[in-house]
């Protein structure tokens, strides 16, 4: 752990092409920087910022969690079919359905723990197995008509200047990304995670339980990949056992554009935040372009983990010659 | 036994128990699963079938052996098999086939390149490296085909996955020549012993005059090129280039043929006939699901657990833990 905070950091130049992006699309696109874009970034981004939130705890622990995406359509699709099919109260399915995603995710962990197996194979497997029980619960897209979900999804907090608010699901996982960022920075498990990410046998020298830290990381990488999942049923009114595929990328593209190493035991939540901010903007400038066609969103996403990449890889060499 | 026949039965004794179960699964439970039969000049059965399709798996699994045994890994060359068929069916209406399958599998291999510079002059971790390609390598072949499916329709390209030679399908005999210049090249040369030094310890093979970087660069190339390949072939089995779906999952596949033929992903050893077992392993799972009436959607979950189960059972740690309460259970009466 750096004792001195150092002058640059991954994270200064996230915030800095943030900045210039949004800076670019106010001059050459009218109506890019209203409150109203902030809005929609906001809220279609929110499943995102919570998935890649989980990314990053288990990539601050030196692991990998590849199955979020899956568990986002598995919880989504168990949500559907607790209400739609056996007429669940939501409120009972989200339970049941985030105690389904922790609880994976618990025994993701203690299979990269006991087993000694590396973590992107066993989430890889998480990935197929997780992907397929989503198929199994419905083999296609479930609609939800439930007068308490269709409250939660019109409900909004008023903003200022824009007539359509803040939506509900987009203000609970603001607080949770608070909660994330306090409970890292001043729990003994945010510290704990962030020292096994220095260094497995360092950290255990330091003292710090290893199995439950890793056991830990990743159950908290399924519950919020399980919230997101919930807030993907608000959002869409339904739940697809195809959704979210490819979408672990995204979610560590954006934890990797936000600065966090994937060596682990660096970056922080304000860096996700930034991260899954920087690709929303380059999405939405590709939107006000209007006559780009949607492989460069790909194509985009590609060239800023490239550029993040290098400038990490550049500042590690320089800190080692001058360190 | 010697030290090099070790080395070349320690796969298949890897694979064989697996393997074995799902025969003797398939012996029971599926009817005519190994039935042959010969129509046209040509093999016809299920087993032909796994041969078929696992080929194109085993394409990129021989590559994926060679990058993990550098220690690295290579999750694009489902981007890349798809970046590939999309180059040639752009090319086949223009050029001769020859010359457009040529350009496809170079403009693989020089994606190969790319990766390989990123882990060699950027000394990206390979998982983050590829993973650039994995997310843009989709947008690349969309560009490429212009959003759209195409149409692959030449003879040549039709006859890569759908012809047949002395009774076998084409793909296994794409698979069988790949392998063996492979192992040919890499085995008759020190550049297989090279791979593997990478991988094992790449700081003292380097200071022993080891070419780490350009091992990593062939590594790469080669699994780039096999994945181009793999990408032809399946263009050709479904007569387009699918810039969308094409190769998907193509990277789950190979890795965990690799890895249930006795891969170590920490790198130092490879295996070009165990990649291929596991690959026939891996396809004949995947077609025993379908042949049980699972849906393709559903299928990745059995899948899942099969392979879950035979890391498993070859994971030392956890054979460690089952040796040890073994031990605890038959001890206890004497005690």
């Amino acid at each position: 752990m750096n004792v001195r905070r150092p002058r640059w950091s991954p994270t200064t130049a996230s915030a800095l092409a943030l900045v210039i992006a949004i800076t670019f699309g106010a001059i050459v696109y009218q109506g890019f920087a209203t409150p109203l874009v902030a809005r929609n970034l906001v809220a279609d981004n929110t499943f995102l910022l919570l998935a890649a939130c989980g990314a990053w705890v288990v990539i601050l622990s030196g692991g990998i969690d590849l199955s979020v995406g899956s568990v986002m359509a598995f919880t989504a699709v168990v949500i559907a079919a607790l209400v739609e099919r056996a007429g669940v109260h939501p409120a009972l399915a989200l339970a049941v359905a985030l105690a389904a995603s922790t609880v994976f995710g618990a025994l993701q962990g203690a299979c990269v723990h006991c087993l000694q197996l590396p973590a992107f194979l066993v989430t890889l497997a998480g990935l197929f197995l997780m992907r397929g029980l989503a198929f199994a619960v419905v083999p296609r897209s479930v609609g939800i008509d439930h007068p308490v979900i269709a409250t939660v999804a019109s409900a909004s907090l008023p903003l200022p200047g824009v007539s359509a608010g803040l939506p509900v699901a987009s203000a609970v996982a603001i607080v949770m990304v608070v909660a994330l960022a306090l409970a890292m920075a001043h729990t003994g498990f945010g510290r704990w995670a962030r020292a096994l990410g220095g260094g497995v046998s360092a950290a255990a020298a330091m003292g710090v339980p290893i199995a439950r830290t890793r056991v830990g990381v990743y159950a908290l990488s399924g519950f919020f990949s399980g919230a997101a999942g919930a807030a993907l049923v608000v959002y869409q009114q339904s739940g697809d056992p195809a959704s979210c595929k490819g979408l672990e990328l995204d979610a560590i593209a954006a934890v990797v554009v936000g600065g966090a190493s994937l060596r682990g035991g660096a970056g922080s939540v304000v860096g996700v935040v930034l991260g899954v901010a920087l690709l929303g903007v380059t999405q939405m400038l590709l939107v006000f372009q209007g006559d780009l066609s949607a492989w460069w969103t790909r194509i985009a996403v590609g060239g800023l983990l490239l550029a993040f990449l290098g400038v990490n890889a550049v500042g590690e060499r320089v800190a080692e010659r001058s360190g | 036994m010697s030290d090099s026949r070790r080395r070349f039965l320690a796969p298949v004794v890897h694979v064989a128990p697996a393997l074995a179960l799902v025969v003797l699964f398939n012996a029971v439970f599926t009817p005519g699963f190994f039935d042959i039969s010969i129509r046209d000049g040509r093999l016809v059965g299920t087993m032909i079938d796994v041969l078929s399709h696992g080929s194109r798996i085993g394409l990129v699994a021989v590559g994926m052996a060679l990058v993990i045994a550098t220690g690295g890994v290579d999750l694009s060359v489902g981007a890349v098999a798809a970046v590939a068929g999309a180059i040639a069916a752009a090319l086949s209406s223009a050029l001769p086939w020859p010359l457009a399958i040529g350009v496809a599998l170079a403009g693989a291999a020089l994606l190969g390149a790319w990766n390989a510079g990123l882990v060699n002059i950027l000394r990206l971790q390979p998982i983050v490296a590829t993973l650039i390609l994995m997310v843009a390598g989709r947008g690349v072949a969309q560009w490429i085909t212009g959003g759209v499916v195409l149409d692959v329709r030449t003879p040549a390209m039709e006859y890569l996955a759908n012809g047949h030679l002395l009774g076998l399908p084409a793909p296994a005999w794409v698979l069988g020549g790949s392998a063996l210049a492979v192992l040919l090249v890499t085995r008759g040369t020190s550049l297989g012993l090279f791979l593997e030094a990478s991988g094992d310890a790449p700081e003292a093979a380097r200071l022993a005059g080891v070419p780490t970087g350009r091992a990593r660069l062939v590594a790469y190339g080669v699994c780039a090129a096999l994945a181009g390949a793999s990408g032809l072939v399946e263009a050709s089995y479904i007569r387009a280039a699918d810039p969308n779906s094409a190769g998907a999952l193509l990277e789950l596949d190979a890795i965990l043929a690799v890895v249930i033929s006795g891969g170590v992903l920490t790198g130092g050893r490879f295996s070009i006939c165990g990649a291929i077992a596991g690959a026939m392993l891996m396809q004949m799972i995947t077609k025993t699901l379908y042949m049980q009436d699972v849906s393709a959607d559903v299928a990745p979950a059995p899948k899942a657990g099969a392979v879950a189960a035979i890391c498993l059972v070859q994971s030392r740690a956890f054979r460690g833990h089952v040796l040890a309460w073994a031990s605890r259970i038959t001890r206890r009466p004497t005690a």
